[in-house]
């Protein structure tokens, strides 16, 4: 048996189960151990919004997706190789999307007369033939793990609660995964239980032997996935809310300024409160507020004492904090707002991922109200977009929309970790004691920038007043003034847009700088598109990929670059908004291609799209990631 | 250097022209903290002024330290913010009954809770002013105003019990016109390590002139105020012979004269700011005929660290510890050579 090994370029891996399976705890560790292996990976976390939404039925399904391989991994993948189902509900909701002729493997022990009514099923589909087009493994987990820990002396209901590390264990031999790293994360999550600890790490063995030891005989195959042969280097894996807090604190660093983030808790944003709550260490000062309006302007409060102040939210937040980033707009005072996007709109789908709030990143406020808007792909990708945020937040003295989404936040992915010295340093200078005779002017600005100077409260001789009313161009006290205000409101945007000419000019991701097709994309849609891109020209296809990180303003060469191409594509998890804005920019003709399910694209669905704009039919086939060029 | 130079009232009067209207009572409160702040050693570097949306919100500007005329209920956020990344700035926070008790009550209410080391002045004129005299929280029942012009209808709420009930530590009383009285209030409010909050009776001449006449005027004001200093006798009226006794069986404070139904000194309440039983029952005293306004400090108990200390202290008991490079190269992490 232990021969028998096949080694694969990649899989797909799905864990699906009820929400107090702990699916997501099974999917993370399976991850580390993944990761620690070498191999590259992408991890897709699909929760309900109920935290123990009633037990058995399909809407309390979690479930956790992984694709890992031994080259470049940029989706999730669209169809997995291997689907666990943890009872019957979880089957219902998952197996539709379980490729043909792939793994299935169900715990027989949930598959229960009333367990199967819950899910809404009349017959077991176990028993009718339904499942003929999948290999399945069908286990009794409930009662192999309940035998595993009977010596620890668990009640039923928590002996139970073992069945994730028994299915994991068994899982980890199968992908021939270490179990050593999962026993660590074990003891330590338990050190105050030894009991609960011992009882897991038992029932991970007893799966682990179960499959070693071949009691389904042949039916368990063994599979071997390589190490990605990538950059020399130190890597660890990383969520984007993990990478994002570390960037903030990396920026602010390089600023030389304290961080105070002002945060209310929602999904999915929470994680990066929780992060920076643990960086106290590197003097990052949160504070948990009343609520989302209290959490910007202590925001704004603590850069206008000097710190540099951030808020993080998700959209229904990001409305409340509308009036708010007006004032620091007005104020002229630096500021992150980070924005881990969700399904709108109102409450929408909180736990489901979408890129629908890029119209209230650039217009959503009352006012003439420019702001950057910069956007991360990737987790990895967050910790640099964090620092950029900051970058232009204190050089233009002006509040940045950083936006992320759900499916960044809670993604995991390998990342080669950043020499952390090699990082330019932009050091804020605060404005110092005027000279005898001089009077201080808190709108003066620097002429390359048209930043205003900073002066932190504490100062003596720079005392002044600021506020949201209109200020003199001249001398920064109020005015009401009308031929001011245009002035003023003029060089509001041209500050803005001029960061245009200070961000990295807009390359080409994959293809060419010109040609029949382009498509462009932006924020988590990075990985479907790239792979449905690269398919698409495997088969002939002129079409080339933009990614933009800039959204306002765009890199000063975007127009051009976008005017080489004949047709411009725009795939975007919302009804059409980066569409409307390259309209509105550059009078172009960018068509929609559009996906508001709460679910990522699939490289199967932007293939067919590029292949319907060539006249190509589509194939029957279905697309999987390719191995980097 | 500056230390030996005593500032004067100037020194804190910006260049900038006063728009209240002429007669207004924000004039007089202005003046009063301009003269206050030197005497307190305050320096105009050190010193900022919050404040929010409304008449009373212009304050900043007329007063030459740092000043953030911020959005509608929001100073005592940004207050906050401000505190938490400059600990050492002297925070003064100004608002109104509609911007700190409408708009902005969930924050008044949480920096109270909190015990955040500001000074909160709440300038109480009954009435929305810089919008044209809607009624406001504080209003009167029955208060006619365009945009109840048959009277409105919700009962009015009381500033000095919502603070305390928010568990504020320092909570007190004085009137726009007390030049006397406001110093030794702002001296307390500003002495006080925490949260400290202040609500002025102020008149607005235009939309809601003489709303408290019948407590500040002259000819009413010592029969109509209880003028309260810690461990002093509530003693107070004309004649100095009115006091406030506590009814047991009423489970409430009433007015007595003293000498009348046997009624002596040693009947009436020693006022003891520590006690916030007794603080609730001074909140609501003016609330019947006849009873007098509680004025001065009605509860002070400061706590031995404001909320700005702990969480700095806790945040520093950390800083240093570990360094992001630390954070992120520990852990689960792997070479690939």
């Amino acid at each position: 048996m232990g021969s028998d090994i096949q080694v694969l370029e990649s899989a797909v891996v799905r864990f699906a189960g009820d929400s107090g399976d702990g699916m997501q705890l099974t999917g993370s560790q399976f991850t580390t151990s993944t990761a620690l292996s070498g191999s590259d990976l992408a991890t897709f976390p699909d929760f309900p919004a109920e935290i123990r939404a009633p037990v058995g039925t399909t809407f309390g399904v979690s479930a956790f997706q992984i694709n890992f391989g031994a080259r470049e991994i940029k989706t999730v993948g669209d169809a997995p190789d291997v689907l666990v189902a943890m009872n019957p509900a979880a089957l219902k909701v998952n197996i539709d999307n379980l490729r043909n002729g792939g793994l299935l493997v169900v715990d027989t022990g949930s598959f229960t007369k009333r367990n199967l009514q819950k899910a809404g099923y009349t017959e077991n589909p176990l028993e009718d033939g339904s499942l003929k087009d999948f290999q399945t493994i069908e286990i009794d987990v409930s009662k192999m793990t309940l035998e595993a820990v009977k010596e620890f002396g668990l009640g039923n209901k928590e002996a139970l609660r073992c069945k994730n590390m028994w299915t994991l264990g068994m899982m980890l031999w199968m992908f021939s995964r270490d179990r050593a790293p999962v026993q660590v994360w074990l003891e330590k999550k338990f050190s105050k239980k030894p009991e609960i600890a011992n009882s897991n790490i038992a029932a991970l063995n007893a799966g682990h032997a179960f499959a070693e030891t071949a009691e389904l005989s042949a039916a368990i195959k063994r599979y071997q996935i390589g190490a990605k042969k990538t950059d020399a280097g130190l890597y660890r894996t990383v969520t984007g809310s993990q990478a994002l807090s570390w960037g903030m604190a990396q920026g602010a660093e390089l600023a030389g300024l304290q961080i105070v983030l002002g945060s209310y808790p929602i999904t999915p944003a929470s994680p990066i409160l929780h992060a920076l709550s643990g960086m106290k260490e590197m003097g990052v000062v949160t504070f948990q507020a009343e609520d989302e309006i209290a959490a910007i302007c202590a925001a704004i409060g603590a850069s206008y004492g000097g710190a540099l102040g951030v808020t993080s939210s998700s959209g229904p937040g990001i409305a409340l904090k509308g009036e708010a980033m007006g004032l620091a707009i007005s104020t002229e005072l630096p500021l992150v707002i980070i924005n881990s996007q969700r399904g709108g709109p109102s409450t929408g789908l909180p736990t489901k991922t979408e890129q629908s709030d890029l119209y209230q990143a650039v217009y959503g406020r009352n006012g003439d109200a420019p702001m950057p808007v910069i956007a991360t792909r990737s987790p990895g990708d967050c910790f640099e977009v964090a620092i950029e945020a900051c970058r232009l937040a204190v050089k233009y003295m002006t509040p940045v929309m950083l936006l992320t989404d759900g499916f960044i936040a809670n993604a995991a992915e390998p990342w080669q970790l950043p020499d952390l010295d090699a990082l330019e340093p932009f050091e804020v200078k605060f404005a110092g004691t005027p000279a005898e005779g001089e009077e201080f002017n808190p709108y003066k600005r620097e002429e390359a920038t048209l930043a205003r100077n900073w002066a932190k409260p504490g100062t003596p001789g720079c005392e002044h007043r600021i506020g949201g009313i209109e200020k003199s161009y001249d001398t920064g006290h109020i005015s009401y003034d009308p031929d001011n205000h245009q002035k003023m409101t003029d060089t509001r945007e041209a500050k803005i847009n001029g960061i245009a000419n200070d961000v990295p000019a807009q390359t080409v991701d994959q293809g060419n700088e010109n040609g029949n097709l382009v498509l462009v994309g932006w924020g988590s849609t990075y990985g479907p598109i790239s792979q449905a891109v690269k398919a698409a020209r495997a088969e002939g296809l002129d079409v080339s990929h933009v990614h933009i990180r800039y959204i306002h303003p765009f890199p000063a060469n975007l127009g051009e670059l976008l005017a080489g191409y004949d047709n411009v594509m725009v795939p975007e998890m919302n009804n059409g908004q980066l569409k409307t804005v390259l309209r509105d920019k550059y009078l172009l003709d960018a068509k929609p291609f559009n996906k508001v399910s709460g679910q990522p694209f699939k490289i199967q669905e932007i293939l067919d799209a590029i292949r319907a704009e060539f006249g190509v039919n589509t194939q029957q086939d279905s697309a999987q990631e390719q191995g980097a060029a | 250097m500056d230390d030996m130079v005593k500032l004067t009232a100037k020194d804190f009067t910006s260049d900038q022209e006063v728009r209240w209207c002429p007669g207004c009572g924000d004039y007089a409160i202005l003046k009063c903290m301009q003269r206050t702040l030197p005497e307190l050693g305050a320096t105009r570097e050190n010193t900022v002024f919050v404040s929010g949306i409304g008449c009373s919100s212009r304050f900043p500007y007329y007063m030459d330290t740092y000043g953030f005329h911020t959005i509608h209920g929001r100073a005592p956020s940004v207050a906050t913010g401000l505190k938490l990344s400059n600990p050492d700035l002297d925070v003064w926070l100004i608002t109104g009954d509609g911007d700190g008790l409408s708009i902005g009550g969930n924050h008044l209410m949480h920096s109270l809770r909190r015990d955040v080391d500001i000074n909160i002045l709440l300038f109480n004129n009954k009435i929305y002013g810089l919008t044209k005299g809607q009624f406001s929280p504080t209003s009167d029942v029955g208060t006619k105003s365009p945009s109840t012009p048959q009277g409105s209808i919700d009962p009015a709420l009381n500033p000095i019990n919502f603070a305390l009930g928010s568990g504020a530590r320092f909570v007190a009383r004085t009137v726009d016109t007390a030049q006397k009285h406001m110093p030794g209030v702002f001296t307390r409010a500003h002495g006080f390590k925490g949260a400290s909050f202040v609500e002025i009776l102020q008149n607005c001449i235009v939309y809601n002139d003489a709303t408290w006449a019948n407590v500040t005027d002259k000819a009413v004001a010592a029969d109509a105020q209880l003028l309260l200093e810690n461990g002093e006798p509530m003693v107070f009226g004309k004649e100095r012979n009115k006091g406030i006794r506590f009814n047991l069986e009423k489970f409430a404070l009433e007015v007595i004269t003293i000498g009348e139904n046997g009624m002596t000194e040693a009947d009436v309440l020693v006022h003891d700011e520590r006690n916030l039983q007794m603080a609730r029952m001074l909140a609501e005293l003016g609330g019947n005929a006849g009873e007098p306004m509680a004025m001065g400090v009605l509860y002070a108990e400061q706590a031995e660290q404001s909320y700005t200390e702990a969480v700095i202290e806790q945040v520093n008991a950390y800083k240093g510890k570990r360094t992001l490079k630390d954070m992120m190269y520990s852990g689960e992490t792997w070479v690939v050579k």
